[in-house]
C-alpha cells in the first residue's frame, strides 16, 4: 500500500457514487427501532420505483439526534435533508419524495441549533460514511494522516504536534496527551503497548459507543499514529461487552485495514508494524481506571494498583504502555492532517478543541453533540437541547457520572471546560450530561450514584469498599426520613474520608455526587431530617439518654 | 492430609474431563482456547465464549477452563465472579434486562423494574420458578438517547413504560 493506491481507492469510490444518497442511521439507538428493516424496505422500494440506478441506500453511523430516531438523511442536488421517527412502512413515501412526491414523514431541520452550534472533529464522519466499508473512510481522506506521520515525520515530531495542539485526555481527568505520549516515548524498553480505553462504564454516556459504531477507522488510525510516535507495535482496544454492535464493527474494520496493509507488518511499506487486538470487557465500572483496565487486559480481576509506577513507565506486563480514551485517539488524525496550531485555535486557553457530550435526561432534544470547549452550559441545554419538556424548569445538569457532580440551574452560564467544571465541584468526565428538571429529587440522585459506586467498588481498598456501603446506608436512612442532623454530619465526615484515602479514582470520586448536591441542594437533605432526640436543645443543653433499668 | 488433598483434586479433574468428553461444546471451547494459544491473558475471552456456548458458567466448566489453561481454579473462579457479565446460575427461557443508567433512571426506569418485580414476584437477578423469565438490570447499555431502554432477549426496545414492559413480558409467562 502506497499513497497512490490510497488515492486510487478514494477516486474509484468517489466516481462510483450515485446521484442521491439516503443515509440510514444504523447505530444502536436507531437499530432498536428497526433501522435495519427500514434500510431493507428502502432498498426494495427504490428498486420497485425504478430509482435503483440513482439512489444509494447507505448504512451510516450515529447522526446524533438519537431522541428523534430512527433517522434517515438525504443528500440530493447538493442539499441535505433529514427525516425523523421513520417507520419501516414509510419507505414508499420517502422514495417517492426523492422524485418530488408527497411525504408526510416528519422532516428534521438541519439548521436547528442542535446541529448548527456543533463543531465536528471527532464526529466528522459520523452519519456520513458507512462504518463497515473502509473505502468510505479512505474516500473522505482517511489514513492520509497515518501516511503523513510515517513518511514525512519523525516520531518526536508527531509527539510535538500533539503537544502543540493542547489536546487533553478525554476520559475525564484531562491529562495533557502530548506529555503522556512524550513520557512513553522516552521510557526505555524494547516492547511497548498502546491501549485504547473504550470501557465507557459511566451511566448516561454513550460517546465512545457512538464513535466506535460510526467511525471505527478514525480510532484505529489514531492508535496507529500513537504507536509510531511512542515506538509500540501492539495495541489493545478494550470495549465493553454491553456494546456488541461496536465490537462487531471494530472486528470488520480491523480485518479490512489488515487486508489493505494499513495495519499489520510494514504499513505503507515502511518498517513500521502495528497490530490491534480487541479485548472485550465483562461489565466492571472500575475497569475504566487505567491500572484496573490493564489488569483486565491481562485476563485478571480488574483491580487497580497504586501509582506510581505509572503505566507510561510500567504498564501491561511491566512494559511502558500508553493508555488513552477512544475520543482522544479520534482527535489525532485531524491534528496531524491540519496541524497542532489549528487545533489549539479552538476552545479556551487551557481546554483546547472540541468535546463530545451525550445530552440526555429531562430534555427535549436528546442525543450526541460535539461542541467547542468553553461554550456556556446554557447554550447546550437551552438552545441546543431545547430546555426541559412539558413546560418544566431545568433544575440541574449532572456531568461526569458517578465521579462528577450536579451543576444547579443558577450556574448555567458557566463555560464548559475542565477548570470551570472542577471549580463547581463537578468534572468534565467522559462526556455524560444528564439534565434534571424540577421534579427530580436530588437526594435520590445522590443515593442512586452511591448505590452504583457501592456495587462497582472492586473491594481492594477498605475506604471505598466499606465507606460506600456506609454512605449508602446513611443516604437510605435520610430518604426514609429516619435520619437526624448527626447522620448528615457523619455522612459528610465519611465523604471526606473516602475521598482522601481511597486507592483509585473510583473511591476518590465516589463522594462527589453527594458533596455537590450537599453544596447546592442542602435544603433538600435538611427537609428530610428528623429532630435529634439526643441533640442540642434550643436552650443549649443536651438531653441525656435515659438509663433503662429493669 | 496432603496426599488426601491431592487425591481429591485428581479425581475432581478426572471427573470433569470425563464429563467434558461426552459434550461437543467442550470441544468447541477447546478449539477456541487453542486459537488463543492457551494464553493466560485470554481468560476473559475464553469465559465469554464458554458463556456463549453454555449459557452460564457452571463449576465444572470453570474447572475445565482452569485445567486446560493451566491456571489455578481460584484465579478462574475469581475472574468469573468479579465481572457482572458472567452468570454462574442458569438463566430462564427469556431474559429481560432493564437499563438503570442515569438517563433511564431519571426517566422512570425504576418504575419499570418495580412493576416487573411486583408482577413476576422476583427480584432483579432472579429467575421465575417456572424458568420462563430472568430479570436483570444493566448499568448502562449506552442507549441513553432513547431512554428508558429495556432489552428483551437481546433486542433493545426504546422509550419503555411500565405498561409496555408488562405487556411484552405477559406474552412470555
Amino acid at each position: 500500500m502506497q499513497l497512490d493506491d490510497l488515492n486510487e481507492i478514494a477516486e474509484k469510490h468517489k466516481s462510483s457514487r450515485k446521484k442521491i444518497i439516503l443515509r440510514t442511521c444504523m447505530s444502536a439507538g436507531c437499530m432498536s427501532s428497526q433501522a435495519d428493516v427500514i434500510k431493507k424496505n428502502l432498498e426494495a422500494e427504490a428498486k420497485a420505483q425504478g430509482l435503483e440506478a440513482d439512489v444509494e441506500i447507505r448504512r451510516v453511523g450515529c447522526m446524533g439526534f438519537c431522541g428523534q430516531g430512527p433517522l434517515v438523511g438525504v443528500d440530493q442536488n447538493g442539499g441535505h435533508g433529514l427525516w425523523e421517527f421513520v417507520k419501516p412502512e414509510d419507505a414508499p413515501a420517502i422514495i417517492s419524495a426523492l422524485k418530488g412526491g408527497e411525504c408526510k414523514v416528519q422532516r428534521g431541520d438541519p439548521k436547528h441549533p442542535f446541529f448548527a452550534k456543533q463543531m465536528h472533529i471527532v464526529r466528522a464522519n459520523g452519519g456520513i460514511i458507512d462504518p463497515e466499508r473502509i473505502e468510505d473512510y479512505i474516500a473522505i481522506g482517511g489514513y492520509t494522516a497515518l501516511h503523513q506521520a510515517l513518511t514525512e515525520m519523525q516520531p518526536a515530531q508527531v509527539v510535538e504536534e500533539v503537544t502543540k495542539s493542547g489536546l487533553r485526555g478525554r476520559g475525564g481527568a484531562g491529562f495533557p496527551t502530548g506529555l503522556k505520549w512524550g513520557t512513553v516515548a522516552k521510557s526505555p524498553g524494547a516492547k511497548k503497548y498502546i491501549v485504547c480505553n473504550g470501557d465507557e462504564g459511566d451511566p448516561g454516556a454513550f460517546m465512545d459507543r457512538s464513535v466506535l459504531e460510526s467511525d471505527p477507522h478514525i480510532v484505529l488510525e489514531g492508535m496507529a499514529i500513537a504507536a509510531y510516535a511512542v515506538g509500540a507495535d501492539q495495541g489493545f482496544l478494550y470495549v465493553r461487552a454491553e456494546y456488541p454492535l461496536a465490537i462487531s464493527r471494530l472486528q470488520v474494520a480491523i480485518k479490512q485495514a489488515k487486508q489493505l496493509g494499513l495495519l499489520g507488518a510494514g504499513i505503507f511499506e515502511t518498517p513500521f508494524n502495528f497490530n490491534v487486538d480487541i479485548r472485550i470487557g465483562a461489565g466492571a465500572f472500575v475497569c475504566g481506571e487505567e491500572t484496573a483496565l490493564m489488569a483486565s487486559v491481562e485476563g485478571k480481576r480488574g483491580t487497580p494498583r497504586p501509582r506510581p509506577p505509572f503505566p507510561a513507565e510500567s504498564g501491561l506486563w511491566g512494559c511502558p504502555t500508553l493508555i488513552n480514551n477512544v475520543e482522544t485517539f479520534a482527535n489525532i488524525s485531524a491534528i496531524i492532517n491540519r496541524g497542532g496550531e489549528w487545533y489549539a485555535g479552538i476552545g479556551t486557553e487551557k481546554s483546547k478543541g472540541t468535546k463530545v457530550f451525550a445530552l440526555t435526561g429531562k430534555i427535549k432534544n436528546n442525543g450526541l453533540i460535539e461542541v467547542p470547549m468553553g461554550i456556556p452550559l446554557r447554550q447546550i441545554v437551552e438552545e441546543m437541547g431545547g430546555g426541559a419538556p412539558d413546560g418544566r424548569q431545568i433544575k440541574s445538569v449532572q456531568t461526569g457520572g458517578p465521579s462528577g457532580g450536579c451543576i444547579p440551574a443558577d450556574y448555567l452560564d458557566t463555560p464548559v471546560d475542565y477548570e470551570s467544571l472542577t471549580k463547581l465541584g463537578s468534572i468534565m468526565g467522559s462526556g455524560g450530561m444528564v439534565v434534571m428538571d424540577d421534579s427530580t429529587n436530588m437526594v435520590e440522585i445522590a443515593k442512586f450514584y452511591m448505590e452504583f459506586c457501592m456495587e462497582e467498588s472492586c473491594g481492594k481498598c477498605i475506604p471505598c469498599r466499606a465507606g460506600t456501603v456506609q454512605m449508602f446506608n446513611l443516604l437510605e436512612k435520610i430518604t426514609q426520613r429516619k435520619a437526624t442532623a448527626r447522620d448528615l454530619a457523619k455522612l459528610e465526615e465519611l465523604c471526606d474520608m473516602v475521598k482522601n484515602t481511597s486507592l483509585c479514582g473510583l473511591g476518590q470520586t465516589a463522594p462527589n455526587p453527594v458533596l455537590s448536591t450537599l453544596k447546592f441542594f442542602r435544603k433538600e437533605y435538611e427537609a428530610l431530617l428528623q429532630p435529634d432526640p439526643f441533640g442540642p436543645r434550643s436552650d443549649g443543653t443536651a438531653k441525656q439518654p435515659e438509663l433503662v433499668t429493669k | 492430609m496432603l496426599p488426601t488433598l491431592s487425591l481429591k483434586k485428581e479425581t475432581n479433574a478426572e471427573r470433569v474431563m470425563q464429563h467434558a468428553s461426552g459434550d461437543k461444546r467442550f470441544k468447541i471451547l477447546e478449539v477456541h482456547m487453542k486459537k488463543h494459544q492457551f494464553r493466560h491473558d485470554a481468560l476473559i475471552e475464553i469465559l465469554h465464549k464458554a458463556q456463549e456456548l453454555f449459557g452460564y458458567l457452571e463449576d465444572d466448566l470453570l474447572l475445565f477452563v482452569s485445567i486446560k489453561l493451566k491456571l489455578p481454579p481460584s484465579r478462574v473462579y475469581g475472574v468469573a465472579t468479579f465481572y457482572h457479565f458472567f452468570q454462574l446460575k442458569p438463566q430462564g427461557e427469556h431474559t429481560c434486562v432493564v437499563c438503570l443508567g442515569t438517563a433511564c433512571y431519571v426517566k422512570g426506569a425504576d418504575k419499570i423494574i418495580n412493576a416487573i418485580q411486583d408482577k413476576c414476584k422476583i427480584k432483579s437477578g432472579e429467575t421465575t420458578a417456572d424458568n420462563k423469565l430472568s430479570l436483570l438490570t444493566a448499568r448502562c447499555i449506552g442507549a441513553c438517547g432513547i431512554a428508558p431502554a429495556v432489552t428483551y432477549d437481546g433486542h433493545v426496545a426504546a422509550k419503555q413504560t411500565p405498561e409496555a414492559a408488562l405487556g411484552k413480558i405477559s406474552t412470555w409467562i
